[in-house]
């Protein structure tokens, strides 16, 4: 079982949660940006563990697929279809054998995840399949996807009861299975709202800078990458000088270099920072994050911890569920809880 | 017979919904570093569920949790009952390694800024920064990038306002009262001084990272030739 990379796109990389455990050597964590999607993704096919998904980045590639496979694609709209006929999002499909996936423009969002029954057979690098292209590593062959690659399919999926029970002639079918609606999306131009926790530093800062920030809208630096997105805007003022001591930083950390202007730190973040930080985005707000293009402006508002955890919690019973789903039934409609 | 070490204080404070910090004190000593190594040690060999992994940096401990498991308060609660009771003592493996380092010119763009702030030589700097008692306190950043404590204090200078988008692999920078070693090519805020051809991690060795925490680093100045000939080699 492979598929054929006939063109590779403009940043596809495996990802799966990250690679967690290793930060004490300054091995970075990477995963899924928008972990939600890359999740929804691997459950609609059926798959055990966090298996890596291809996480597609603006441009889509072209695929060919060597044998019929279950797939399922999750998060941006990057207008997937296979000759001409668009492959719907958050849906199980089945992709019948020899034919050719391709993606076209961007309709919404930034990052598309495809996940594949039984998950990309690649050996893991430190527990982990996802790729860190920077350092070389993980993935496939540490770094982006290339023209002629085949990627392996692995056989770690349970049999969900759409599974294809043969071998189809047909290039795509919609099998059974939930459907998942599209997660928080935004009107473009729109200043997207996201929920922040106040940082360890936040009363280094003025309270009229703190108004500010939360007031102010935010735009994303095209400099933004999978490390971090750099935000435009008013600068932000610290009381005082402050230099610190470096220590760990976490996925969503809004640090604040001397020059005022905010970063957040996204998937392949670096492990420490001596930057203050202002505040950390909630994770549940992350995945809408992690799907903003550049020059896409934000706003800031802060919601307690506890509130943070009771809304992430209840975002894990809703992938719980779907599990549930998926297995039990093969077919229904189900979305996400408005948040 | 298990050493406890007790001698210390501590506090905890969230970073997100998914992380706590333990903080040590706000002292950067050889002292507090080895209570957060002895403390990292003890997690691991706990090895709690819902705790994904354990961060230790210079007075600071980071654990990265599942909400799923605990919420914050919850783990609060048991770490601070944990520390309660002391942290097993651990021997560190203090070793000595050679970082053969090309200072200034193309290698080191911002030796002469770090001179002309430090009211010294680019001479001076490079003589000074080869003397300092240096001690890799935590590994962190990006891939066995090591903060290294002991800079001599006249050499203090502070991260650059903007950091820059691209540092080469290899380089040699300082800020504050720390050195550091850029192992890939990675934005950075650091000040520039030189650059060393040794691989700082490399996959393919047992131990990927060339230093640990603990190490005593000796920093040995070589010509730009033989820079770009030890590159060649590696």
């Amino acid at each position: 079982m492979s598929i054929e990379v006939l063109k590779p796109g403009a940043l596809t990389t495996l990802q799966d949660l990250g690679r967690y455990g290793y930060q004490r050597f300054g091995v970075v964590v990477g995963g899924a940006m928008d972990e939600w999607s890359h999740q929804v993704a691997n459950e609609l096919v059926g798959n055990i563990d966090d298996e890596a998904t291809l996480e597609i980045t603006l441009v889509g590639p072209s695929l060919r697929f060597a044998q019929a496979a279950l797939i399922a694609i999750a998060g941006a709209d990057l207008s997937a279809n296979v000759g001409g006929h668009p492959i719907p999002l958050g849906r199980a499909v089945t992709i019948g054998a020899g034919t050719q996936l391709d993606f076209g423009s961007r309709v919404h969002g930034v990052r598309a995840y495809l996940a594949v029954s039984g998950g990309f057979g690649v050996t893991p690098v430190m527990d982990s399949r996802s790729t860190y292209v920077r350092g070389g590593f993980g993935g496939f062959a540490g770094r982006a996807l290339r023209r002629g690659d085949v990627l392996p399919i692995g056989s770690r999926a349970r049999t969900v009861p759409h599974s294809p029970k043969r071998p189809t002639a047909q290039p795509v079918t919609l099998v059974g299975g939930p459907a998942v609606a599209a997660g928080p999306t935004h009107l473009a131009g729109e200043a997207v709202s996201l929920r922040v926790i106040a940082g360890a530093q936040w009363e280094l800062f003025t309270p009229e800078t703190l108004a500010t920030f939360l007031t102010s809208p935010y735009q994303i630096n095209p400099q933004s990458d999978r490390m971090g997105y750099r935000l435009e805007g008013p600068a932000l003022q610290r009381r005082r000088d402050f230099e610190m001591i470096s220590e760990g930083v976490a996925f969503g950390t809004v640090q604040v270099p001397p020059d005022g202007k905010p970063i957040v730190l996204m998937a392949d973040r670096q492990t420490t920072g001596g930057y203050p930080k202002i505040a950390c985005v909630a994770s549940v707000d992350l995945p809408l994050m992690a799907q903003l293009a550049p020059r896409q402006a934000v706003r800031f508002r802060t919601i307690e911890l506890q509130e943070a955890q009771a809304l992430y919690q209840t975002r894990a019973r809703e992938l719980t569920e779907l599990r549930k789903l998926v297995l039990d039934t093969g077919v229904g409609s189900w979305a996400v809880e408005s948040t | 017979m298990t050493v406890l070490l007790t001698d210390f204080q501590w506090r905890i404070a969230p970073t997100g919904d998914r992380c706590l910090i333990v903080e040590f004190g706000q002292r950067a000593d050889t002292a507090v570093n080895r209570i957060v190594h002895a403390f990292a040690r003890q997690l691991d060999d706990l090895s709690i569920k819902g705790i994904v992994d354990v961060a230790p940096a210079f007075t600071t401990v980071s654990i990265h949790y599942r909400p799923e498991c605990f919420g914050y308060e919850a783990l609060r609660e048991r770490m601070n009952d944990l520390l309660a009771q002391g942290i097993p003592q651990h021997p560190g493996l203090e070793r000595h390694v050679e970082i053969p380092v090309c200072y200034g010119g193309a290698c080191g763009p911002d030796l002469d800024e770090v001179a002309t702030a430090c009211g010294c030589t680019s001479a001076q700097v490079m003589e000074r920064h080869i003397a300092s008692p240096h001690r890799v306190a935590m590994l962190g950043f990006v891939p066995g990038f090591p903060y290294i404590a002991g800079l001599d204090p006249s050499l203090s200078v502070p991260r650059r306002a903007t950091p820059r988008t691209r540092v080469p692999t290899g380089t040699v920078a300082i800020a504050g009262s720390q050195t550091g070693i850029y192992p890939f090519e990675t934005p950075g805020g650091w000040n520039l001084i030189g650059r060393t051809p040794l691989p700082m991690f490399d996959l393919g060795r047992a131990s990927p990272c060339l230093l640990q925490p603990g190490d005593l680093p000796r920093f040995v100045s070589i010509t730009l030739e033989e820079y770009l000939g030890a590159q060649g080699t590696t």
